[in-house]
């Protein structure tokens, strides 16, 4: 058995930055296009909408493991070369746009038809209804759902070691097959996890506590 | 760019993927069982009136929901063993999915049996039914049919996850794709072929359970 030094901690604390990198680039590009795909899938173009209901439902279908693996290889075929953090982050933005696709589409759904036949009359066009009247209502209410997703989106991103990415679930395995303490190591991974996600979890159950009050 | 796309690899090896697919869904089917046996039995301990076990199931739901499977799985794999206990890949990922799926059922579970009202219980035994009646007709089948949805959803989650079991070497679909992978290296072909094998596993369990909803749960509430 090996100790675990200063150079295990370091090499860790490193695959945690990777994990955090995955997770945001993740979030922010999958909160761009997936606004794209919830408007897409309430759109009043038939097209439109079968094109996103398409999307989601081949990125709900599939496992996230396929999705990285055919992004990160179908990448490489298009010639492009691109690193490999690059390819994976794209996965997750193409993964997390098609869930909070989903999840917008029925934050915009709940809010009540009124509000879109009030701005019609008030003479709003379609981008400052959406702006000013829909999005903000659709949003909060879909708040507690989306940061389930950031969730499941974080330990989402440990998949990214299958593919060989070195992030902290990588990290761990890699130190644990050096020092020979899996149960150590992957007790530190987890409990790493557990901090970064328990507080999320535990706030959005607080959200969702305090709508479902409000709305009693 | 010169890369010329051939999927005859993946015609070639069609009758192992055909059986690693068959091993996939059996994979998520016992997970699947595993999970609410845990959940059932968690949801009895998470109401019971021993205060260190209802502690100890909230914490055990915690931990799984907030850490990732692949983790998880990784310290099932090396705990067992440190137990004297030796598995192989297969039923070690059995008991993993178990594990994970049955923490999310606890959960769903709890919600739709809070969800009883103790009035409903009371006007059937008004009625004159009889106790099992009651618990069968008026709490456990209104329970089941609140929670499906998301039970049925978590199930359909638990079946892509099994892809991840892979990571210990478990006999199922990806697996099998990573070694053909790996003698061919036709990686795009093999796991383009494989996604859409998925795809079709999951269409298949949500038609099943569209299926069992329509035969059980399709009666007037109201």
């Amino acid at each position: 058995m090996g100790a675990i030094g200063q150079n295990e901690i370091l090499f860790l604390a490193q695959g945690l930055k990777w994990t955090l990198l995955l997770s945001i680039i993740g979030f922010v590009g999958g909160g761009v296009f997936g606004l794209g795909i919830a408007l897409a899938r309430t759109s009043e173009r038939s097209a439109l909408r079968k094109t996103a209901a398409g999307y989601i439902s081949v990125f709900q279908g599939t496992p996230l493991l396929m999705q990285l693996f055919v992004v990160y290889y179908g990448i490489a075929l298009l010639g492009v070369s691109i690193e490999a953090w690059m390819a994976v982050a794209i996965a997750f933005t193409l993964h997390a746009s098609a869930f909070l696709g989903e999840i917008w589409r029925g934050g915009i759904q709940a809010i009540p038809k009124g509000q879109t036949e009030a701005a019609n009359a008030l003479g709003l066009h379609y981008l400052s209804r959406m702006k000013d009247v829909v999005l903000p209502q659709a949003f909060k209410v879909s708040l507690p759902a989306t940061i389930g997703f950031l969730v499941q989106l974080i330990k989402g991103t440990s998949l990214a070691a299958i593919v060989g990415f070195i992030e902290l679930a990588r990290a761990g395995q890699i130190v644990s097959n050096q020092t020979y303490r899996p149960l150590l190591i992957f007790g530190i991974v987890g409990a790493i996890y557990f901090t970064i996600c328990w507080p999320l979890s535990l706030y959005g159950a607080r959200l969702e506590n305090r709508m479902a009050k409000a709305a009693r | 760019m010169n890369y010329v796309l051939d999927f005859s690899v993946v015609f070639e090896k069609m009758p192992d993927l055909l059986m690693a697919a068959l091993a996939t869904i059996g994979l998520a089917l016992t997970g699947m069982s595993l999970a609410l046996v845990i959940g059932v039995i968690g949801v009895a301990a998470r109401t019971s009136s021993i205060r260190p076990l209802r502690t100890a199931v909230i914490a055990f739901v915690e931990v799984v929901r907030n850490t990732p499977f692949l983790v998880q799985i990784f310290f099932i794999f090396f705990a067992l063993p440190m137990m004297g206990i030796r598995l192989n890949p297969t039923i070690t990922a059995i008991i993993a999915l178990g594990l994970n799926g049955g923490a999310y059922a606890i959960e769903i579970i709890r919600g739709g049996v809070d969800n009883i009202q103790k009035g409903q219980v009371e006007a059937g035994l008004a009625l004159g039914l009889h106790k099992t009646q009651v618990f069968r007709l008026i709490v456990l089948k209104p329970a089941l049919r609140a929670i499906y949805p998301s039970l049925t959803s978590q199930f359909i989650m638990l079946t892509l996850t099994t892809s991840v079991c892979t990571s210990i070497a478990a006999y199922e679909l990806t697996s099998v794709a990573q070694i053909i992978e790996s003698d061919t290296f036709r990686s795009f072909e093999v796991y383009f072929a494989i996604t859409l094998m998925y795809l079709v596993i999951s269409w298949m369990m949500m038609g099943l359970f569209a299926l069992i909803s329509r035969h059980f749960f399709s009666y007037p509430v109201r």
